[in-house]
């Protein structure tokens, strides 16, 4: 650890202590800052560090959490629900197959309204058996009524999973939230992080506030059958639960960007006024994306970037504003929706740009399936062609796989 | 939905479809998914109350003498008839109508 003062500018003048995490690292450290009463999870490459090193601090006497040692992935969801309706707050981490097999219970947690928080080393889902990084294992849990959020580098990684706490127990939304780290790009790769001393992080995220539901001086049922006559009110309720998300997380982030100069928000634009082609993404890949629309830039070519940090609830809206003025949107889908008219986010790009006024042209473009690299020289290309279709108004292909043999 | 239209909205209802009374299980009466009714012979019934333990729904109720079947939320599932030592219960096919 080097604790260095800030030369960057700014008011900030207090020192800064910065780590060198990997995203997975970065998580867990987050997790322990965050005063977590209950941990229940199962090992999964590659959010294994996750899981791995909080047992350290655990084990080390260094957080006061109970940690639960499950068989499976689905126990680990249904002790994180239980545990949740105490009002502990409550952490858990997973992958791929693992999330995959939490399915179900990932429902009853947003459900019963479980302000849970969960990592997510996004991998590719078998078959073919694969480890590394894609985000089919969190688009196929798409719906499940979670908030969703997506990191470009291991400091967001830190970042959003001290503020997820703040936005998923709020009494305005209560609901669960998945931090997506892309498996290896971002969960095995070190980087400088930049945190909190303790005493900071405790003064950021006092102890958890939310309700008990399961205090036997109140006795209630919890989980009961719920037929037609109700369960519709209940499912009303959680996509009410859903509207409140984006006012409560821009108050968080604004609250963290005063105490740490990282202001976050909904969504990042890069270059987008004027830009005739912007790439739209999600995770790690942004990274590569900025710093080749830099350099395009540079030479003079109109490009930009819209990254989503949330992509549930989608800020329609917000993303519409960013995105019409330019003549060609292409979206960078790190999951296949098989049979789909085009991969899930590019799904949410074509609904909100239907009732826009202007309308881009949107092309989707797969790519990264099973942790195949995306390029710079494959981002320059991709940027250099929809350029020339903002100039013909042609596309050659409306869904294109980036980087597959033929 | 007609039948529905006055019960209370989703703006009213508790969040996460917590029941906040407890023992609410009781005014949700099961009884008619029976197909097949218990019906006890209360000459026959010793009063063991052999009924009473295996009952998985406590439906069994104990009187003085004999026991009787709470209509209401027996399910017809006929474990006491089996486990009945004297043959006091018998399971008689449902009706509609």
């Amino acid at each position: 650890m080097s604790r260095e003062s800030d030369h960057n500018g700014g008011g900030d003048k207090r020192m800064k202590t910065r780590m060198g995490f990997t995203g997975d690292e970065a998580l867990a450290y987050a997790a322990k800052q965050s005063n977590v009463d209950v941990v229940a999870a199962y090992p999964i490459t590659p959010q294994t560090i996750m899981v791995e090193l909080f047992s350290e601090y655990v084990a080390n006497g260094e957080v006061h959490t109970n940690f639960v040692c499950v068989e499976s992935e689905h126990s680990a969801m249904s002790a994180c629900v239980g545990a949740s309706l105490t009002g502990a707050r409550v952490l858990t981490a997973t992958s791929s197959q693992g999330l995959a097999l939490m399915h179900e219970i990932m429902y009853i947690a947003s459900g019963l309204r479980c302000p849970i928080i969960m990592g997510v080393a996004n991998r590719a889902l078998s078959a073919p058996i694969n480890i590394h990084g894609d985000q089919s294992d969190m688009m196929g849990s798409r719906d499940c009524g979670w908030i969703q959020i997506y990191c470009e580098n291991a400091q967001e990684s830190y970042d959003w999973t001290l503020q997820s706490f703040k936005i998923a127990e709020n009494p305005s939304v209560l609901l669960p939230v998945t931090v997506n780290l892309d498996g290896f790009i971002l969960t095995h790769a070190m980087e400088g992080v930049e945190v909190f001393t303790d005493e900071e992080a405790k003064t950021y995220l006092p102890t958890s506030k939310v309700e008990c539901r399961l205090d036997p001086s109140k006795p209630a049922t919890v989980g009961a059958l719920c037929l037609p006559d109700y369960y519709f009110e209940f499912k009303k309720q959680q996509d009410e639960a859903m509207k409140h998300v984006s006012p409560v997380l821009l108050k968080v982030t604004e609250e963290y960007g005063r105490l740490t100069g990282r202001k976050y928000g909904m969504l990042e634009e890069f270059e987008t006024k004027n830009a005739d082609v912007i790439i739209v993404c999600l995770g790690s890949t942004a990274g590569t994306v900025r710093s080749v629309a830099k350099e395009l830039r540079s030479k003079g070519k109109k490009v930009g970037l819209l990254k989503l940090w949330l992509y549930r609830p989608f800020p329609s809206k917000e993303v519409a504003a960013a995105i019409s003025e330019a003549k060609v949107v292409v979206v960078l889908d790190r999951a296949l929706s098989p049979g789909a008219p085009y991969g899930a986010l590019c799904q949410d790009i074509v609904s909100v740009m239907y009732e826009s006024k202007t309308k881009p042209i949107v092309t989707d473009m797969v790519y990264g399936l099973g942790g195949r690299d995306i390029t710079p020289p494959e981002i320059t290309s991709i940027y250099e062609e929809a350029l020339i279709a903002a100039k013909t108004g042609v596309v050659k292909e409306q869904v294109r796989f980036v980087g597959v043999r033929e | 939905m007609s039948k529905d239209r006055g019960k209370p909205g989703w703006k009213s209802i508790p969040i996460g479809g917590t029941v906040l009374e407890a023992g609410s299980s009781t005014k949700y009466k099961t009884g008619d998914w029976r197909a097949f009714r218990p019906v006890v012979d209360e000459k026959k019934c010793t009063n063991c109350l052999i009924c009473w333990i295996y009952c998985p729904d406590a439906a069994i109720k104990r009187k003085e003498k004999h026991v009787e079947i709470d209509y209401d939320f027996c399910k017809g599932c006929g474990i006491c008839s089996a486990e009945c030592p004297v043959k006091a219960i018998t399971m008689v096919e449902e009706t509609r109508g």
